[in-house]
């Protein structure tokens, strides 16, 4: 089973989301004029999010657009409370935007009802998150194969556990975890789970890697171990990644990287950083 | 799959759950033990209620009775041929029983009985409730010579048996009497008439023989019947001859001894009896505790023994004519009220003494005719038929199944049995909430699992059934792990009942309370199924409004909870 022939993604991508009816943007060949570039993988028009806090309105994005270019590596830097971690809720589906529109390869996905949403985070996303978020009764084998089993129904995941099973076995190993499989979450280090739960992104074969501050609870060279990994996932598997971080060393490491201040996009050239 | 996994792992790492779950299992096991022994007590009681009413009886409301039974007989038959399995006449009347007991008489109203000795064991299980394993057989109004009750240990000896040394006894006091009245009578004139009382000599002389009944000199005297008293008392000098009576006084025949002219018809109660009676063991005995502890019967009238008995007769108005039986049997059913209440004599026996009998047409009448059911058969069905049949209006009879008769009794108990459901079934519910708290703090604790579930795409169904298959496995388990130990303690419940005797020092189970010698016990298997289903409807209903609550959380606000 070659891996990196599984994470590639098919140039014409057909959203298959339990039947329903997804909205492709009208303007989607509008920039490939001038340029011969790669597709979004995803972007944000006009992004707006509030959130209330008793009678207190605080504004945390405003009319954000963003994009990423299938393939890409991409950094959103800002200080704590600019809004990045919504930002990246925000493409994951996780929340919903007050105004604006999320697009996944040229589909709307941010009015999606429910269901799909689930089916979208679920096969096309993978999520990695600053506090790696594994359940702690779970051993790392089976927190990697979490997201297949809620993909596949009992009956169905049985009949493919092996095939899972190997494929969780490759990503693991593919992190360097292949000797922790059976461990739980708590006998880890800090770096160990962030790998973990890296391989837990992939396992579905995600279109999308979003990361939210995948080294903020880490040290440097750990941090670094980490990235290295994100790196290669980009560089071998051609693996779109957005990354948020307040790390501006780490951000340096991305192809690409914008900056959010005050719920506001500001484009940065690598060299300003 | 994850979710059988995750509810999988959360019943494995959560004992505080289990910890809640364990009032569901007891609230289950108490609830299998109190409808166990609950319906084991109301079969038992059921079988000695019906035991001695047959199905259906045809009462007559007049003590006189319904004065053609054939005719009433072959009417039942006529209405109900299906149904129909056996008959029986009887009268019942009330009636006095007297019977001497330590020279004391003693008075006691029954209910008595006549019953048709071919018949009756047809319509009730009157018989297997007889002392005498022959009598449970075949009923005789018969005494017999020994083996009352094989299974009791501490029965004292009944039957001919007893009735040869009691009449013994009893001759050899009246014969010491006679001979002690005709010294006194030889002596009178020889003392001084000033010098008072009878010499303390001649006291010792006239202490009445040794009692044979264990009852008057309690545990010192021994039964011997080989070697009566009565035969050596009198000694070898039988001829206390009308001679030594001095001319002029009545001869010293105390009062009760047959005089010498009626030898012929002289009723010999060694060998002989009166028509026998069957009484309830509660009319003529006394259930009392040791010193030890241990409980037993103390008999005041055994068979062998004869009894009076006054009872109305049938004329206008009615006068109380009394006669002699002889106790042949005791009838131990079990229902105190039974036992201590009915006394039963041979029907036509009842129906001479009492003047029911029309001798002009040879018909006598009977007070009520059971009637016996085949198995199956609808009672309150045919009781309304008969009523059809014997329209008050016109009869005057009261037509009434044996749950009629007991009607009171039965639905008391079949209230006590529900209260006691429903009290039990409430500490079930008292454990779901105590679920319902649990599986809130579980859900609390599990938010941020929630949250990455939801953001790996589980759907919010699907976070609701993580917690309902937990709490449908702790109901479960809880319930199964109660119905086990249920089973367990109905199972070995008198044992448990002996070693908390043992431990307290208090009797659980008091026999003299109870008749019964050990805790009866039924499983139905339909009632523990009922008590499991309900424990884990509980269980599941206790974990809907938490896993609501799970599945409806914010997956960025659970991420975000610390």
């Amino acid at each position: 089973m070659s891996s990196s022939s599984q994470l590639h993604f098919e140039n014409s991508p057909s959203l298959d989301l339990a039947g329903c009816q997804v909205e492709r943007r009208s303007d989607v060949k509008t920039a490939g004029e001038t340029e011969p570039t790669v597709p979004f993988a995803m972007e944000t028009r006009g992004l707006v999010k509030n959130y209330r806090k008793g009678k207190l309105l605080i504004k945390v994005l405003q009319s954000v657009d963003f994009e990423v270019r299938q393939g890409e590596f991409q950094a959103v830097i800002g200080q704590s409370g600019s809004g990045k971690s919504t930002l990246l809720h925000l493409l994951g589906t996780l929340d919903e935007a007050d105004d604006g529109e999320v697009f996944f390869e040229g589909n709307r996905i941010d009015n999606l009802p429910a269901t799909s949403r689930d089916i979208l985070r679920n096969r096309y996303l993978g999520m990695v998150f600053q506090f790696y978020h594994l359940l702690p009764e779970l051993s790392m084998l089976e927190n990697v194969l979490m997201p297949l089993m809620i993909q596949h129904g009992v009956f169905r995941y049985w009949c493919q556990r092996r095939a899972n099973t190997q494929r969780a076995k490759y990503l693991l190993d593919l992190v360097g975890l292949s000797h922790r499989l059976q461990h739980k979450p708590r006998q880890l280090s800090g770096g160990e789970m962030q790998r973990a739960a890296i391989a837990r992104a992939l396992i579905a074969n995600p279109k999308v890697l979003l990361a939210d501050e995948p080294t903020g609870n880490l040290d440097r060279k750990t941090g670094g171990d980490i990235m290295q990994i994100l790196r290669t996932l980009n560089q071998d598997q051609n693996l779109t990644i957005v990354m948020v971080t307040h790390d501006q060393t780490i951000a340096r490491q991305a192809d690409r990287t914008v900056q959010l201040v005050e719920g506001r996009m500001q484009s940065l050239v690598p060299g300003d950083i | 799959m994850y979710k059988l996994l995750l509810a999988w792992r959360y019943l494995r790492t959560r004992y505080i759950a289990l910890a809640s779950i364990i009032s569901v299992t007891l609230g289950v096991a108490t609830l299998i033990v109190v409808n166990s022994v609950m319906a084991g007590f109301t079969q038992e009681m059921h079988k000695r209620l019906h035991g001695i009413l047959s199905d259906v009886v045809l009462e007559s409301h007049d003590l006189n009775g319904l004065p053609d039974p054939q005719w009433h007989m072959q009417q039942i038959r006529q209405v109900i041929p299906d149904e129909l399995a056996g008959m029986t006449a009887s009268v019942h009347v009330p009636a006095m029983l007297n019977f001497q007991y330590n020279g004391n008489w003693i008075t006691r109203q029954v209910q008595l009985i006549g019953v048709d000795r071919a018949t009756y064991a047809q319509v009730s299980d009157f018989g297997q409730y007889l002392l005498h394993p022959e009598n449970q057989k075949q009923l005789e109004f018969l005494l017999r010579e020994d083996g009352y009750a094989p299974r009791k240990k501490d029965f004292p000896v009944a039957g001919w048996k007893w009735r040869r040394v009691k009449a013994d006894y009893e001759e050899a006091l009246l014969e010491q009497q006679r001979l002690q009245m005709q010294q006194q009578r030889a002596t009178q004139p020889a003392t001084d008439p000033a010098g008072g009382g009878l010499p303390a000599t001649e006291g010792d002389q006239s202490s009445p023989p040794d009692s044979p009944f264990p009852l008057v000199n309690g545990e010192t005297s021994t039964f011997v019947e080989s070697q009566p008293p009565a035969r050596i008392l009198p000694g070898n000098e039988p001829a206390a001859t009308p001679e030594t009576v001095p001319p002029g006084t009545i001869p010293a025949v105390p009062y009760g001894q047959p005089l010498a002219a009626d030898n012929e018809i002289v009723f010999d109660p060694a060998k002989e009896q009166h028509t026998g009676i069957i009484l309830g063991i509660a009319l003529c005995s006394v259930r009392h505790r040791e010193e030890d502890g241990t409980v037993k019967d103390h008999f005041l009238c055994l068979p062998g023994d004869d009894v009076q008995l006054t009872l109305p007769n049938s004329g206008r108005p009615p006068k109380a004519i009394s006669n002699r039986f002889t106790v042949v049997d005791l009838y131990e059913s079990g229902m105190s009220e039974y036992d201590s209440k009915l006394a039963f004599i041979p029907l036509d026996e009842m129906q001479h003494l009492r003047g029911m009998v029309d001798h002009s047409r040879g018909i006598a009448s009977v007070t009520s005719i059971q009637i016996k059911l085949k198995p199956g058969a609808d009672l309150n069905h045919v009781r309304d038929r008969l009523q059809e049949r014997f329209p008050a209006q016109q009869f005057g009879y009261r037509i009434q199944t044996w749950r009629d008769m007991q009607g009171p009794l039965l639905s008391a108990v079949q209230l006590e049995t529900t209260i006691l459901n429903i009290l039990l079934f409430l500490i079930i519910a008292v454990a779901g909430f105590g679920i319902l708290a649990t599986f809130f703090m579980i859900v609390v604790e599990k938010t941020r699992d929630i949250g990455v579930l939801k953001s790996l795409g589980a759907p919010s169904g699907g976070v609701m059934s993580i917690f309902l298959s937990y709490g449908f496995c702790l109901g479960i388990v809880g319930s199964g792990v109660g119905l086990i130990l249920g089973l367990v303690l109905v199972v070995n419940i008198n044992d448990i009942a002996a070693g908390l005797e043992h431990l307290t020092g208090r009797e659980v189970f008091d026999p003299t309370v109870y008749y019964f010698q050990s805790i009866p016990t039924i499983i139905e298997p339909l009632t523990i199924a009922l008590v499991v289903v309900g424990a884990v409807g509980i269980a599941v209903l206790a974990s809907i409004l938490p896993a609501r609550h799970a599945a409806k959380l914010h997956p960025v606000e659970a991420l975000r909870y610390e």
